[in-house]
């Protein structure tokens, strides 16, 4: 099992959920975050007073998949979440050791 | 280096005055023919009520009230910060509260009572708690009631204007404190002055509906309030961006609309004077908001929310002074002037200078209330309000009109300045800084907005 933190354009959420229920996943985490990377800030100007504002509303999803989907949730991530403008996010793979269905005690894949 | 920046300020002030003081005496020889003040308090004869009048000055009245409240403290809680917008709108609302009660208690008759030897410089205390009142006492064709009511919904905006200089860090007691002290001390006499039969209509000052009275007077009191008060923590290095422009909109629209009450009320009738103040007040509106707009594309690239409203009322401050005295070309040219001097002044200068005006009462009311009063000298119109102006070949309006300004504005400086230092230096003027830091709506009024 694989968890994927991906930070992407708050406008591209719809578009990511979809293209990932397409390929069978069943559920996923969103979180409204703020951060900034190469895109960096920009300024507001209010009666002259000049504001710097460094960082930007982006949105993090979490998914946790089958090792063998992995690839294709990335890929289709990548896909629907690029616009080819600096500031289209990145994305995070790491292990997970373990999960659990509260529920039902199911655990691991049966758990996803 | 907030204490240099205070005594710099304060030097360059006390310089300003002495100057004028100079001058003052100077341009008051040159004093012509007085003109008919906008609004005459007493009633000569007794003349018969007229139902017109009366209708239209009780709903001038009341759309008065509504510049200040909720008008002015939407306009103003959209500026500030999340964590101060309620007691930006409970300083507005509370100053309407305690200033209307002082209007009827002191106020009125300081402002409109008669002062026997002092008359030329403040009312007297014949008129105390409106015991002189009568159900069918008349100023001129309303009664007398409705003249008091009308300009009580003056004298709570007035000193409530100057809640935008002060907010995000004055203690809201020594504010409603000062905001008591200011009104009597600095905005019944000069009401006196122009509309009470005090000197300045005497001499000929030309102020249809308050730019001297109300706008320099509260904007100049912002500026020294602010001066004396110190900059917000953070000003200057941390984001003190507006919170939510849109109550700024909505704000500066009730004003707008609330405006037409305050200009064409001001010719106490419902007749073409008061008609032609209207019509030139949303010319000059319009224009003020689309200079400061367009100023600021320019300068700045973008065109933004908060400078076409301020813009707006920039304009409406403009043409205040002018209303009933100058016809369209005049509003469009006094929108234009106000709303760029306004741009002007509060981007470039007060960045400059670096005091922090936190909402720009000076740069919007201040400026463009002397813009205003200045061009009233080069724009009136014999035929509208009786009389010419410097376009006409009256040049010496225009010095007549600075003579006004200059003596309100020294008053105005020296009498904020004293009390503010002495409520500075007996009850504080500010919160403490983990207060400001944590927010006043939290720590002075135990509630938040959302």
């Amino acid at each position: 099992m694989k968890l994927i933190t991906a930070v992407i354009k708050p406008f591209k959420l719809e578009e990511v959920r979809s293209s990932l229920t397409d390929i069978g996943l069943q559920g996923m985490t969103v979180t409204e975050v703020k951060g900034y990377g190469r895109q960096k800030g920009h300024t507001e100007v209010y009666r002259g007073a000049e504001y710097a504002v460094s960082f930007l509303p982006k949105i993090k999803i979490e998914v946790v998949v089958a090792d063998a989907l992995v690839d294709k949730a990335v890929e289709s991530i990548v896909k629907a979440a690029k616009t080819g403008q600096i500031g289209d996010g990145k994305i995070f793979v790491s292990s997970i050791e373990h999960t659990l269905r509260i529920r039902t005690g199911e655990s691991n894949d049966a758990a996803l | 280096m907030k204490e240099s920046l205070f005594s710099r300020s304060t030097l360059a002030l006390a310089a300003g005055l002495a100057l004028t003081l100079v001058a003052g005496p100077g341009f008051a020889q040159e004093v012509i023919a007085p003109a008919a003040p906008a609004a005459a308090p007493a009633a000569e004869a007794a003349p018969a009520l007229s139902a017109g009048d009366t209708a239209w000055m009780l709903t001038s009245t009341v759309i008065v009230l509504m510049m200040a409240i909720p008008g002015l403290a939407l306009f103003y809680a959209g500026m500030t910060r999340k964590k101060n917008v309620l007691n930006t709108v409970a300083m507005v609302f509370a100053a309407v509260c305690v200033l209307s009660v002082t209007w009827m208690i002191i106020g009125y008759s300081i402002a409109f009572g008669d002062g026997g030897a002092l008359n030329a410089y403040m009312g007297g205390l014949d008129k105390l708690f409106l015991g002189h009142l009568t159900k069918d006492a008349m100023s001129g064709t309303i009664p007398e009631s409705l003249f008091i009511v009308f300009q009580m919904t003056f004298f709570a905006i007035t000193p409530a204007l100057i809640v935008g200089s002060i907010v995000e860090r004055m203690k809201f007691s020594s504010l409603l404190i000062f905001l008591v002290l200011w009104s009597l001390i600095v905005y019944a006499p000069v009401c006196h002055w122009v509309w009470g039969g005090g000197f300045l209509s005497e001499d000929g000052v030309l102020d249809f509906a308050g730019g001297t009275v109300v706008h320099i007077n509260s904007g100049v009191a912002g500026l020294v309030a602010a001066l004396v008060l110190g900059r917000r923590k953070g000003y200057g290095t941390e984001n003190l961006a507006p919170h939510n422009l849109v109550l700024t909109l909505i704000g500066a629209s009730l004003l707008w609309v609330g405006w037409f009450g305050f200009n064409a009320g001001s010719a106490a009738a419902a007749n073409d004077s008061a008609s032609m103040a209207a019509l030139v007040t949303q010319i000059a509106a319009a224009a003020g908001g689309l200079t400061w707009m367009v100023a600021e594309w320019i300068f700045h690239r973008k065109p933004t929310v908060l400078g076409v409203t301020s813009g707006a009322i920039a304009g409406l401050v403009g043409i205040t002074p002018a209303a009933g005295f100058v016809d369209p070309m005049g509003g469009l040219f006094i929108g234009i002037g106000a709303g760029f001097a306004a741009f002007f002044f509060s981007t470039t200068v007060k960045k400059a200078m670096g005091y922090d005006e936190s909402l720009d009462v000076f740069g919007v009311h201040g400026i463009g209330g002397i813009v205003g009063a200045v061009l009233t000298g080069v724009f009136a119109v014999e035929a509208i309000g009786g009389t010419a102006g410097l376009l006409e070949g009256n040049v010496a309006q225009v010095w007549i009109q600075i003579y006004g300004i200059l003596a309100t504005i020294i008053w105005c400086a020296l009498a904020t300045f004293v009390i503010l230092i002495v409520l500075k230096y007996t009850i504080g003027l500010r919160v403490p800084e983990p207060v400001e830091v944590e927010g006043l709506d939290v720590n002075l009024h135990g509630e938040t907005v959302h």
